[in-house]
């Protein structure tokens, strides 16, 4: 098909048929909400996992309540009586972190908000690559159904982690290692084409007048974190087709000379190495990190922009600070195997490295923070959920620091404070921020408000239970407790009992607290779910198309957006945030108004 | 509303979004390539002793292929000028030579392959090894025959520079004295599965990009008598990619086949 055929002259009236505008639609707006629901979808599943598997740590042997017999029917012998062995905890582990990774919190934050919302502020009518978008999207879905596929296949899903180690990986003798390799082709490929056309989008269609430093920070992060995905990813997408050829034709790449399992030699040439593998795939996953936050952080930017009505303190310093931030990430990837036994000199450069990236992300978050300093607050749902990324960002930053030294990541290796570690960083980190976001842009999808009531319930649930959940997961993880332990370390604790370096009763004790965490975390999403779907219908109309009386580009638009974003090109004459600026009527700046007072050339 | 510049070039930034794209891709591309030839490195300098073979690719037929693929950029590159001069006949020309060398290309490689994966090496009881091309071998038969030569071991096999070749004849095996039978595909070791993965991996790249061409060539030139600044662009694309997976295969002619 021709351009011109996609791209109607205005004025016709042809509508496109209904799968053509919403399934296989080449709109970048409709793609971003496709990707909005789907990457939802997996990550309330990737969510609904983890109950499962936090409720086989508190209680151990217990068969699951309410699904314990649709576990058995699926997973048969992995759930005999509906408990969940450790195969199945496994199982369920592994596909957690691909699918929250993977197929929630990137897609969410790079399909969904970047497809949306990219083209708008920078003033493109679409996508540079409208039907290369269409197609990220449908290799995504693809991916995402190769995953899914994998937990009904006999033996289940890849059970390995997410990291999906060698020797184990290939030495499980089931298929969904197989499939959880395919899937991840495909998922790459799709974040490969995504990246490609963010890229091209920022650099080729800006406005007249969108300079560089006039783009809002949300975009740069884009930017920035597309540069990660293209870059970053082909290692491990190189990793993930080595790793397949050792699983399908009994190659040895990622497998040891004298390799045995269960006292048996293993028949593999071997010759291989187990190392290689860590590094291609933490050359990609570490860089992933600041894929998951760097966007994070250009929402609540915008957010807090917005509800502090006075432009950002240190906007330059920002972007400067995220450009850094994408250059050191793809320098830190070792800080992952300071036990691998690599020497100290290289992990003094590792270690050195990655106390380097904690500068710019402290830029980035005291700009935010100073900003806060005497701005008039608007203490709206999307404004509290930025707020408290700021608390819960820093907790998830400044506990990583243990970790990036070699010595005293010894202790902490592959403990509980790994996992509450980075679950501060993604989960009250980017998804706060993302839930943020949904508020924030709501009235712009939907021409209506999310209800505020509900909203500000959802926030301080989310708030309470994430650090209800994560908190504690600290101390666990200080106290010893390993992290892939499929009874909660009941077993480690009771065998060890009075010795030095057992788990006492109070940490047994927080694996309950977490669960009921978890529940509480589970019920106050109920909230937020129904208000998505009942606010279309019924929520309070936006008065205008600018409610939040906000400066960047999308909200100079109609609400929803015309099809091809804007009835005429948009002329940019300011900076993102010019907000209450002196000499003005108003306390809010839009890009578009043209310089008119003292009118200098 | 039309999207800008996907054939005009963008005054700032001196680009087409079509040859923006294509640069990204590439440099995503670089990356996965230089990812597997990293790995490469690993496992070569990684190999424990005496198990890193040396000599085993025909060079004769891998300077062939070289040849090929240079010629072949440079028919990319005639194909591209000829449209920027208005020539579509001499495009048609160039491009399908382009095509021919590519598909020739894709021929001597699947003989490459053919030839790795009929060839066995067979271990036998004694400790001595059996090496040779596969020429017979009968579930129902207690025999198999092979035409090749024996070694003391596995270990003298490794190096096949220079030595000339031991005289091949027809080795009949009892199936009783052979401890296991193996082929050259990647499970053998890990110099044979990393050039699978890498040149397996490099000739889905040369199948595309013939995809492309012969699309470009066939139903897709209709574009040229409608819009043939797009289309001159297009080839221009499709012809940088082709540059690129010509210069992975410089790199790995020298590392698998000279080595």
């Amino acid at each position: 098909m021709s351009q011109p055929e996609a791209h109607p002259s205005h004025g016709s009236h042809s509508e496109p048929g209904f799968l053509r505008k919403y399934v296989f639609s080449i709109d970048h707006k409709i793609i971003g909400i496709q990707y909005g629901y789907t990457s939802l979808a997996f990550m309330l599943f990737g969510f609904f996992l983890m109950g499962i598997m936090r409720w086989q740590i508190a209680h151990p042997g217990e068969a699951v309540p309410l699904i314990g017999n649709f576990l058995q029917t699926v997973f048969k012998d992995a759930a005999i009586n509906g408990v969940v062995s450790p195969d199945l905890y496994n199982m369920f582990g592994a596909m957690h972190g691909t699918i929250m990774v993977f197929l929630a919190v990137v897609p969410v934050l790079t399909g969904a908000f970047g497809n949306y919302l990219v083209p708008i502020q920078v003033g493109a009518s679409d996508m540079a690559f409208p039907r290369l978008n269409m197609m990220s999207y449908q290799f995504y879905l693809f991916g995402g159904i190769v995953m899914l596929a994998s937990f009904f296949i006999p033996g289940g899903p890849a059970q390995s982690g997410w990291t999906s180690y060698p020797p184990l990986s290939l030495i499980v003798p089931t298929d969904g290692q197989t499939y959880w390799l395919v899937g991840m082709v495909f998922i790459i490929t799709s974040s490969l084409l995504g990246s490609v056309n963010i890229i091209t989008t920022v650099i080729q269609l800006r406005a007249p007048g969108m300079t560089w430093l006039r783009l809002p920070f949300f975009v740069w992060t884009e930017f920035v974190a597309a540069f990660l995905l293209l870059l970053a990813f082909p290692p491990l997408e190189a990793a993930g087709l080595l790793q397949l050829v050792d699983k399908l034709t009994g190659s040895s790449m990622f497998l040891p000379t004298g390799l045995a399992v269960s006292g048996a030699a293993a028949h593999a040439a071997g010759g291989g190495s187990p190392i290689l593998w860590q590094h291609l795939f933490w050359f990609l996953a570490h860089p992933e990190v600041y894929v998951l936050i760097l966007p994070a952080m250009g929402i609540v930017a915008e957010i807090i922009a917005n509800n502090i009505r006075k432009p950002l303190w240190g906007y330059k310093s920002m972007v400067y600070a995220s450009l850094a931030l994408g250059f050191l990430s793809v320098l830190v990837w070792a800080h992952h195997m300071y036990l691998t036994g690599m020497g100290t000199v290289i992990a003094t450069f590792f270690q050195t490295t990655t106390m380097m990236i904690s500068v710019p992300s402290v830029i980035i978050l005291t700009c935010l923070l100073i900003s806060l300093w005497g701005g008039s607050i608007r203490f709206n749902t999307p404004m509290l959920f930025a707020l408290a990324f700021l608390p819960m960002f820093a907790i998830g930053g400044l506990t990583g620091l243990p970790l990036g030294f070699s010595a005293s990541d010894l202790h902490l290796h592959d403990t509980y404070y790994v996992i509450g570690h980075f679950h501060y960083v993604v989960a009250p980190g980017t998804i706060f921020a993302v839930f943020g976001g949904i508020y924030y842009w709501y009235p712009k999808m939907t021409g209506r408000f999310m209800n505020e009531f509900w909203g500000k319930v959802h926030f301080w649930g989310s708030l309470l239970f994430m650090n209800v959940i994560f908190m504690p997961m600290l101390s666990q993880g200080m106290a010893g407790m390993l992290r892939r332990m499929s009874d909660g370390g009941i077993n480690y604790a009771l065998s060890h009992t009075g010795t030095e370096g057992s788990l006492p009763n109070m940490i047994m004790e927080m694996n309950r607290v977490i669960l009921w965490g978890a529940i509480g975390l589970a019920i106050v999403q109920i909230p937020f779910i129904l208000n998505v779907f009942i606010s279309m219908r019924k929520g309070v109309k936006v008065a205008n198309d600018n409610p939040w009386d906000a400066t960047t580009l999308e909200w100079q638009t109609e609400t929803p957006p015309w099809v091809y974003n804007f009835r005429k090109e948009p002329v940019v004459h300011r900076g993102p945030y010019e907000y209450s600026v002196p000499g003005f009527s108003r306390d809010f700046t839009p890009q578009t108004e043209p310089d008119n007072i003292g009118a200098k050339h | 509303m039309d999207i800008p510049y996907t054939s005009k070039v963008r005054p700032d930034t001196g680009l087409y979004n079509g040859k923006l794209g294509v640069w990204l891709f590439l440099a995503s591309e670089v990356m996965l390539f230089g990812g597997l030839f990293s790995a490469y490195t690993y496992l070569r300098i990684g190999a424990p002793l005496d198990t890193w073979p040396h000599g085993w690719m025909n060079v004769t037929l891998g300077t062939i292929n070289t040849v090929l693929l240079a010629l072949s950029a440079i028919t990319t590159l005639l194909a591209w000028a000829a449209l920027k001069t208005k020539q579509f006949g001499r495009y048609k020309l160039f491009g399908l030579l382009t095509i021919l060398l590519a598909c020739a290309f894709l021929g001597i490689k699947s003989y490459e392959y053919r030839d790795k994966l009929t060839h066995y090496q067979v271990q036998l009881n004694d400790g001595r090894v059996a090496d040779g091309h596969l020429v017979e071998n009968n579930k129902d038969a207690d025999y198999i025959l092979l035409r090749g030569h024996y070694a003391a071991n596995a270990t003298e096999l490794l190096d096949g520079r220079a030595k000339g070749h031991p005289a091949h004849e027809e080795l009949k095996i009892a199936r009783t004295d052979i401890k296991s039978l193996k082929n050259y595909g990647p499970a053998l070791n890990n110099f044979l599965a990393i050039y699978f993965s890498i040149t397996g991996l490099h000739a889905i790249h040369i199948l595309g990009g013939i995809i492309v061409f012969a699309y470009l060539w066939g139903p897709g030139s209709k574009m040229w008598f409608t819009a043939p600044v797009r289309f001159t662009n297009r080839v221009e694309t499709a012809g940088l990619f082709w540059h690129f997976v010509d210069l992975v295969w410089i790199f790995v002619f020298p590392l698998f086949y000279l080595t």
